[in-house]
């Protein structure tokens, strides 16, 4: 990563005419009245996008957007300004506007804020930026998938083909003296298809992606696979019958069905709102929040990962922080507001969709520790119940703790044995609670394709999540079935 | 480089670059903002945030083949190279004889004054801006010794400028303002917390609502969620009210969006002129409110907005369609093309509201015998391809006829199709305060899963 600094500063020198001596002077402009600390986040940003339906690559798009966001901290005070237009006097200007919180400050005492940290990590080394490849390249791969789908199944009425890349450069300039940079790659890959039977419409999704080259999605063809579960999933639904309603045993197939970790207590877990005490789990560190077959962590140092970062959006290198081990409620994904305020060691969570937002706690990758039982024996053990395999969106409301995930395939267990496909409906339960009802873990952890997106505060960033196969005795079901 | 002042003399420029480079036809979109917003938590100051944003997006076509291409970067450097790269992208694109422009003819010849821009804003110190918040959780929090936390209070105001040209020699702008005041409170009872909100999001600082009066509803809001419970599983009747029943016409827009309809993605292909709800239901999309938040004079392709009925008394009577989807469909647009910078044209209502019906809210509530007052629903469960809808929901329980206890940790499921057709009942109290908006509304019945 070393490399990537001295890559992503002379990036903005050489783009902007900003030297170091420069950012310097602003940053001191910024400490100015008496702040405890203040930063430069710079951003350069393309992101493309191109869509294939009815057969065509009907249009593609690219964006270009650069800028910078000038951050003061004052106590528990957040002073903020950012520019597109990134020069000498807008910065003054801007580190002008965001100190002006530091004005009325009560104590003089400076409160530290957590250093650099000195961990490096080089986690998605790329040679071929996704959004340099050649137009021609992803145009003839898009219309393969599409061409792979139709030739699967007659009953496929139309199919809806994405990537989406994104190649972005940051620099890091903070009053502790430091600069630091990235160069983070980011790409993604779906396939929709929507199949028709006497009327009977329905739809399939699949994808995956990550901090990586194009070459991931030809490589091993993956884009045959999504294909093929996305055309199974929209076939599958044409026989499925409507959805359970009421408390039953829930089996949670491995991988993607992770995000009821991120919405159960992924977001209960961020220090910002267990400083504020409004989180469900506020003041619960040391205590049984799960059965002891959970462990669960936050990695955002996993190679290549879409929830993976070198260093996060504050220049602190990310971890592997332990939130519940065995069952014990062990620690909170901080960001350096909230880590200092807490006294807190940071982890690598400050995060923030771009230099127009405000870096806050966020997730990298979230997932259980597997476990030791056969899957197949997790399903022997249900009488009734749903196995939920497939999930579309979750939402947590992190006061009260409820939250929902949305199953998109789903199939009902009678006897052990799963029987028939059910349509997809949402799961609700309470976050503090639903893990302590997690009764079989399965040896079978397996991370998502790397398409999640979470957003908290109308910030978007890219996540994962994972988990092996578990069940969980008795939550609620919303179908129509009673 | 040079930055250059975004303005509609800039763009006719850069489409006759375009033009230069060979492209039979394009558009531009230029936005610029000016943003601040204030957040306090607990009377004291906790965000700040101040910025300037300036967007430049274009779109090319070169015969039936197009890209779409934007950059904040507004030098003359960029600009060129912005123009090669959105050619060289838009010849690599398929031939879609449904692509282009509308027509010359179709573009707006006369703006309306819609009275967007207030700029009443900007004389504001931040003090004062920082009061308004700080006046509107203090009111929240003085309002009930239960309420004893807050995750804050917040000011907002924006004013922008969108510039839209396109090379049949339309050119067009607008300003706009928006101001925002909200407060998330948090109350407590036998160690279990909830949280509530409320909101006003106005054009006009003068309609922005008090302080006191934001800061009351959002306490009244949170503590009537004290002490919730599950229920037992059943099929009763369910009361959406305002916020929620909104809920209800933001899927109908999605699932009469012209693109979902062409796609073969929405519940709704080929209803036009059906019954597809009660006849209760009336539905109008009209983007010449004056001072509303959803109105502007033209849209994202330069054609006149207007005022459509698109559901009336039950039946379909209009998609909402832009140039390409009607085109697609066989309509013409229905002035409903939607746009963010740099990306092509979509759908969006503008002003989308449901009709207000004869009854008050308490006359609804009055009228169910054993039902559920939705007044929250989280999560994304709702297939617009199906109809197919299941969501987690909070409330408060109907006991005959009266508001009882509340109720948490449940979902309501049913279809779209069905929940429209079994509106029985809507409400008097229909509130202009946001872009798509209900009154109250009785669903005659759902399934509500709990216990």
């Amino acid at each position: 990563m070393a490399q990537d600094i001295i890559r992503a500063e002379s990036f903005f020198d050489r783009r902007f005419g900003i030297s170091s001596r420069d950012l310097e002077k602003v940053l001191a402009k910024a400490l100015e009245k008496k702040a405890d600390y203040a930063d430069l986040y710079f951003e350069y940003r393309v992101n493309e996008a191109i869509t294939l339906e009815e057969g065509m690559v009907k249009n593609s798009s690219r964006s270009t957007a650069n800028g910078v966001g000038v951050r003061v901290l004052a106590e528990s005070k957040t002073g903020y300004a950012f520019t597109d237009d990134i020069t000498i006097e807008n910065l003054a200007l801007a580190a002008h506007t965001a100190q002006h919180i530091a004005q009325d400050r009560e104590s003089l005492t400076p409160i530290p804020v957590g250093e650099k940290g000195s961990r490096a990590h080089d986690l998605y080394p790329v040679k071929t930026q996704a959004t340099e490849v050649p137009l021609e390249k992803k145009i003839a791969l898009l219309h393969e998938m599409d061409r792979f789908a139709r030739n699967m199944d007659p009953r496929i009425k139309n199919v809806f083909v994405s990537l989406a890349s994104e190649h972005k450069v940051v620099l890091i300039a903070s009053s502790q003296g430091w600069v630091v940079g990235d160069i983070q790659p980011l790409t993604r890959l779906n396939i929709t298809c929507i199949v028709e039977q006497e009327g009977n419409r329905q739809v399939g999704s699949y994808g995956g992606g990550g901090r990586v080259e194009f070459d991931f999605f030809t490589g091993k063809k993956d884009y045959e696979r999504y294909t093929r579960e996305a055309v199974r999933q929209a076939l599958l639904n044409l026989e499925a019958a409507a959805a359970p309603a009421g408390m039953m045993d829930v089996v949670l197939g491995p991988g993607w069905p992770g995000i009821l970790l991120h919405e159960a207590i992924g977001h209960g877990l961020e220090a910002d709102f267990n400083r504020k005490k409004v989180s469900a789990f506020s003041g619960r560190i040391g205590q049984r929040v799960a059965s002891e077959l959970c462990t669960v962590v936050d990695d955002g140092t996993i190679p290549s990962r879409r929830g993976s970062l070198n260093l996060d959006d504050e220049g602190t290198p990310t971890h592997r922080t332990v939130l519940i081990e065995k069952g014990i409620l062990k620690g909170y994904m901080q960001d350096r507001l909230n880590g200092a305020l807490m006294k807190a060691t940071l982890t690598g969570n400050g995060r923030r969709e771009s230099y127009a937002h405000i870096p806050m706690p966020r997730m990298t990758n979230t997932f259980m520790l597997a476990g030791e039982t056969a899957p197949e024996d997790i399903i022997r053990s249900v009488k009734k119940g749903l196995y939920a395999v497939a999930f579309g969106g979750g939402q947590v409301d992190i006061t009260n703790g409820k939250f929902v995930f949305s199953a998109s395939e789903a199939y009902l267990i009678e006897n052990g044995k799963v029987t028939r496909p059910v349509k997809g409906a949402t799961l609700i339960g309470n976050g503090p609670d639903v893990l302590t009802r997690v009764s079989m873990v399965g040896s079978d952890l397996k991370l998502d394709e790397g398409i999640g997106t979470c957003g908290k505060d109308g910030q978007s960033v890219p996540v994962g999540v994972g988990l092996p196969t578990i069940k969980i005795d008795g939550m609620t079901v919303g179908g129509t079935v009673s | 480089m040079e930055r250059l002042e975004l303005s509609p003399e800039l763009a006719r420029d850069i489409l006759h670059q375009a033009k230069a480079k060979g492209a039979s036809q394009g558009d531009l979109l230029m936005v610029e903002s000016d943003s601040f917003f204030v957040t306090v938590r607990l009377g004291e100051i906790e965000k700040i945030s101040q910025a300037q944003e300036k967007r430049l997006g274009l779109r090319l076509f070169f015969g039936a083949s197009s890209a779409t291409a934007s950059t904040s970067d507004i030098s003359k450097g960029s600009i060129e190279r912005l123009v090669d790269e959105t050619c060289a992208m838009a010849r690599s694109t398929a031939q879609d004889e449904y692509s282009g422009l509308p027509a010359p003819e179709e573009c707006a010849r006369t703006f309306l004054d819609l009275d967007l821009l207030d700029d009443s804003g900007r004389a504001l110190s931040v003090e004062e801006r920082s009061r308004l918040a700080l006046e509107t959780e203090k009111t929240a929090l003085d309002y009930d010794r239960r309420i004893t936390n807050s995750e804050g209070a917040e000011f907002s105001n924006q004013a922008g400028r969108v510039i839209y040209a396109n090379s049949h020699g339309f050119s067009g702008e607008y300003q706009g303002s928006t101001y925002g005041l909200s407060v998330v409170p948090v109350a407590a009872l036998d160690g279990m917390m909830q949280r509530d909100y409320w909101y006003s999001s106005q054009r006009k600082f003068s309609r922005l609502e008090s302080p006191e009066s934001v800061g009351r509803k959002a306490a009244a809001r949170v503590l009537r969620r004290l002490g919730a419970r599950k229920i037992k599983t059943r099929e009763v009747p369910v009361v959406f009210e305002p916020e929620i029943a909104a809920t209800l016409l933001r899927h109908l827009s999605g699932a009469l969006s012209g693109y979902s309809l062409y796609k073969g993605a929405s519940f709704l292909i080929g209803k036009l002129g059906d019954k597809i709800a009660s006849e209760l239901i009336t539905v109008v999309d009209d983007g010449t409110i004056p001072a509303a938040l959803g109105s502007k004079p033209f849209d994202g392709e330069g054609l006149s907005t207007g005022r459509r009925t698109v559901v009336e008394k039950g039946v379909l009577q209009s998609y909402l369609l832009d140039t390409y989807s009607g085109r697609k469909l066989g309509y013409p647009s229905t002035g409903n093309a939607a746009r963010s910078v740099g990306e092509p044209p979509g759908v969006a209502p503008t002003n989308f509201y449901l009709s207000p019906g004869s009854f008050s809210p308490e006359k609804i509530i009055a009228s169910v015998e054993e039902g559920f007052y939705v007044t929250e629903l989280i999560g994304f469960g709702v297939n617009l391809v199906t109809g197919d809808y299941s969501r987690g929901a909070a409330g408060i329980w109907i006991e005959k006829g009266e508001l009882t206890y509340p109720v948490e940790e449940v979902t309501i499921a049913g279809n779209l199709k069905e929940i429209l057709l079994n509106i029985e009942m809507v409400g008097n109290d229909l509130e202009m305060r946001d872009r798509i908006c209900a009154p109250t509304v009785k669903i005659s019945r759902m399934t509500v899963a709990g216990d």
